[in-house]
């Protein structure tokens, strides 16, 4: 893709606005949501939660399709699911009844034929699970459901991996591990990555862009672009300069001192 | 969540092991795992036996285990034993197999169609309040002596355990599943095949168990009320000729029988489920 292609606009969304209704009333969870993710960037939503991430992530998605303003994909508003844009949800939600092959390929559609496809041994391999194809999720560690998941969001390739916490059940020494595989998965499929997190470290780690939200209703806070070459070294000065700034974000809208919170 | 259950198991290997370790030294005689199940059973046999044999029980009431085995051996020499079981069993089989199909069609239906569910579903709803040996009178008046009322019969009651229990299985699926189906956007037809029905299987195959034993007490009741061949004839036989251990035997063969047939179908579970890492 040359030049001019990279820097076309994957998703595009403009004065977004959601709302649930509850208990009789309508309660706003995203309020006026501007965002522009170009072609293969690797962008990072964080806020606490119930601020409407995830939320924003669905309606990418195509699963949330009652939302007022425009989310468009490559131009077309957004109005359900579709095989260009995979999703990897927080649990890893892998069939229990189908091997790991089997899941990975369940995207390709029915016919066990398929599940012998060149895709899908690609990108078992790519995520690492090359032996353990036959397994069955419930054999698994959430590590490796984690990465099976990744691998069935992937066989389609998607031009866009949207990525729901998906770290976020994992151990810390595991979620590390899996985030340079993301980054590694990253460059080899050239997809563009929307990632909700609500770890700091994580955002910064691997975005192009952290988007900060703020809570109730959400909306976008700031943007922050980072700038650091990769691999990037979570201890240097740049890197906790840019993680404590965002800390500092998240506190400030607490509007109340540290210690409070405590 | 597999994190829990390892430490769980951890924690539970560990106790096992204080447990052997600080245990004090047994009077016990140490019975296999397997077979301390076994132990209750047999002690109550013997006993039994031993009051028998000395009389302290009367034997037209109670009749030692012994006299229950050689009158089991006596009927099967008479050649008439192997015919009952034969009978009982068709009417099982032939019934759960009605009901059950039944049962699969519409509460696959009703699963899967909202539609079909509302109109359907309050009726046979209403249809499962109705104990299900009122429906005798009329089956007989319907069917006959004969066997089609028996089996129609077993039939109606394996069919509620099933139906009921597919229809929940479908209806509890695991959204987040379903999720997934939608994001690879399969359309309605997939989604039942390939989500909704694998995920109910389990609850499916609770329903076939609890059906099938139905299907047994069913079987029971058709055959004291009216049967000239089968293990229930052979019951009400023995209590017309005052002989209780006619009776106990066949109480034995059905609880043998009934425990076989389910193990037929619990083996067929673990075979479906066992990939699941479900226990059955």
């Amino acid at each position: 893709m040359g030049l001019a292609g990279a820097h076309r606009a994957a998703l595009d969304i403009r004065g977004l606005c959601k709302d649930f209704a509850v208990h009789g009333g309508r309660v706003t969870a995203l309020q006026d949501i501007n965002l522009t993710v170009r072609q293969g960037d690797f962008i990072s939503i964080i806020g606490s939660s119930g601020c409407g991430k995830s939320t924003l992530l669905r309606i990418i998605a195509g699963l949330e399709t009652d939302y007022q303003g425009d989310a468009e994909f490559e131009g077309e508003r957004i109005n359900g699911p579709g095989l260009e844009r995979g999703v990897v949800f927080q649990e890893h939600r892998l069939f229990p009844w189908l091997t790991v092959r089997e899941n990975v390929a369940f995207g390709l559609g029915g016919g066990r034929e398929n599940s012998r496809g060149e895709s899908v041994r690609e990108h078992i391999d790519l995520v690492g699970l090359t032996g353990f194809e036959q397994a069955y999720p419930h054999q698994l560690s959430g590590g490796m459901a984690q990465r099976a998941a990744i691998a069935r969001a992937l066989v389609n390739r998607p031009q866009v991996l949207l990525l729901d916490e998906p770290f976020g059940a994992l151990d810390a020494l595991t979620k590390i591990q899996m985030q340079e595989e993301v980054l590694r998965i990253w460059r080899a499929e050239g997809a563009t990555m929307v990632l909700v997190t609500h770890d700091i470290d994580e955002a910064v780690f691997l975005g192009d862009r952290v988007v900060i939200m703020s809570n109730r209703p959400g909306t976008i806070k700031r943007i922050i672009p980072v700038d650091l070459p990769r691999p990037r070294d979570r201890g240097s000065y740049e890197f906790t300069h840019l993680r404590s700034a965002i800390y500092a974000e998240f506190f400030r809208q607490e509007d109340k001192p540290f210690a409070y919170a405590i | 969540m597999s994190n829990g259950q390892e430490t769980s198991q951890e924690t539970f290997a560990a106790l096992e092991a204080l447990k052997e370790h600080y245990s004090l030294p047994s009077l016990t005689f140490s019975v296999p795992r397997q077979v301390q199940g076994l132990v209750l059973p047999v002690v109550i046999a013997v006993v039994w036996e031993a009051l028998a044999q000395t009389g302290i029980l009367p034997a037209n009431w109670l009749p030692a285990p012994s006299v229950v085995v050689a009158t089991l051996l006596e009927l099967l020499r008479g050649g008439e034993l192997l015919g009952h079981i034969g009978v009982t069993l068709a009417r099982v089989v032939s019934g759960f197999l009605i009901g059950a199909l039944a049962a699969t069609l519409l509460g696959g239906v009703t699963g899967s169609s909202p539609l079909v569910r509302r109109v359907l579903d309050p009726t046979l709803q209403a249809l499962r309040s109705i104990p299900s040996m009122a429906w005798v009178p009329l089956f007989l008046l319907w069917l006959g002596i004969h066997e089609s009322s028996k089996i129609a019969l077993i039939a109606v009651g394996v069919f509620f355990p099933v139906y009921l229990n597919l229809l929940s299985g479908i209806l509890t699926v695991d959204r987040k599943l379903l999720e997934v189906g939608q994001v690879f956007r399969l359309d309605r037809v997939q989604q039942v095949r390939r989500v909704i029905l694998p995920a109910a299987l389990p609850s499916y195959l609770v329903g076939l168990r609890s059906g099938l034993g139905l299907g047994w007490m069913f079987v029971v009741a058709a055959e004291i009320m009216g049967a000239s061949r089968g293990l229930g004839f052979l019951m009400i036989d023995g209590q017309m000729t005052g002989r209780a251990s006619v009776i106990i035997a066949s109480i034995v063969l059905f609880a043998l029988f009934g425990k076989l047939t389910d193990l037929v179908l619990e083996r067929a579970a673990k075979g479906l489920l066992g990939q699941r890492g479900i226990e059955f």
